[in-house]
């Protein structure tokens, strides 16, 4: 396996949508190539970090403030 | 006015509870939808459009939309997928009168070989996240973020971020599943390859 092969398959590995046996080839790719290592494993990070940290916050105070025209113009329609 | 579909013994999201509830004029199970998912429908906004006052409007305009709509609604796709199918065109829109004359799609193929192939191999220090302040990596991650072409900006964003399945995405964005899965491969990598210059671990050279 190359590792353009190996990249063509790295979103089917992080979602776990591989078969078991494309998985073991995967694997055996890993063992011998670092580079494909380093992507796999800062890949899912990169994932990671935007998962947990809240960018674009929406504050309590523009929260109730949308909340409420949006329902004064619905109880309108 | 349709009626609840229960195909065998699938159970009816609650959603389509208060979707039911909310076409007869019921304005309090509507609030309960916006309430659930106004903080997402923001965020969407916020990533196409990068634009605060623009998101705030996409978050009004699109629960009012629904509102209007929720006949239109069909009970054989999730209340959300739908609701965040309308959130993104309004987002475009907005992004399209701020850019005028700039095509603003997320059809448009973005033709870029930008993250097809790892460059940077330089591996990630243990925990990057205690490299930097709170308010530091919310800005490093936001300007990160921005530097991909809208396509796939949106497609990492509801599918990493928001979590909706391919098919999901795929819908939302009136987008076929081979193309959502290849933006978000690219996504993926190009946004890994941009971070790699902040996270990456300065006591060991790159792997060559
Ligand atoms: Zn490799």
């Amino acid at each position: 396996m190359t590792c353009s092969e190996f990249l063509a398959h790295l979103d089917d590995l992080i979602d776990d949508q591989v078969t078991v046996p494309m998985r073991t080839e995967l694997e055996e790719h890993l063992r011998g190539c670092e580079h494909c290592v380093v992507t796999l494993n800062t890949t899912r990070k990169t994932i990671e970090i935007y998962r947990k940290h809240e960018i674009y916050e929406l504050p309590n105070e523009l929260r109730e403030r949308l909340q409420k025209a949006i329902l004064a113009k619905c109880k309108k329609c | 006015m349709s009626t609840i579909q229960t195909q065998g013994t699938e159970e009816i999201h609650p959603d389509v509870l208060l979707v039911n509830r909310a076409r007869e004029g019921d304005v309090e199970a509507f609030e309960k939808l916006v309430r659930q998912y106004d903080r997402q429908v923001f965020r969407i906004a916020q990533h196409i459009t990068q634009n605060r006052e623009d998101a705030e409007d996409v978050v009004q305009d699109a629960f009012l939309k629904a509102y209007e709509k929720l006949d239109q609604f069909q009970g054989n796709s999730k209340f959300y997928t739908w609701l965040v199918r309308i959130a993104v065109n309004e987002s475009l829109m907005r992004l399209r009168k701020r850019r005028t004359g700039r095509m603003v799609s997320i059809d448009e193929d973005v033709e870029t070989d930008e993250g097809s192939m790892p460059r940077d191999l330089a591996d990630w220090a243990p925990d990057p996240e205690q490299m930097y302040e709170q308010s530091e990596m919310a800005e490093i991650l936001r300007k990160t973020i921005q530097g991909l072409p809208p396509g796939f900006r949106v497609v990492f964003v509801l599918r990493d971020v928001e979590g909706l399945s391919t098919e999901e995405t795929a819908e939302s964005l009136g987008l076929s599943i081979p193309a959502v899965k290849s933006r978000l491969l690219r996504a993926r990598l190009q946004l890994r390859e941009r971070l790699s210059r902040y996270f990456r671990d300065r006591n060991k050279d790159g792997v060559k």
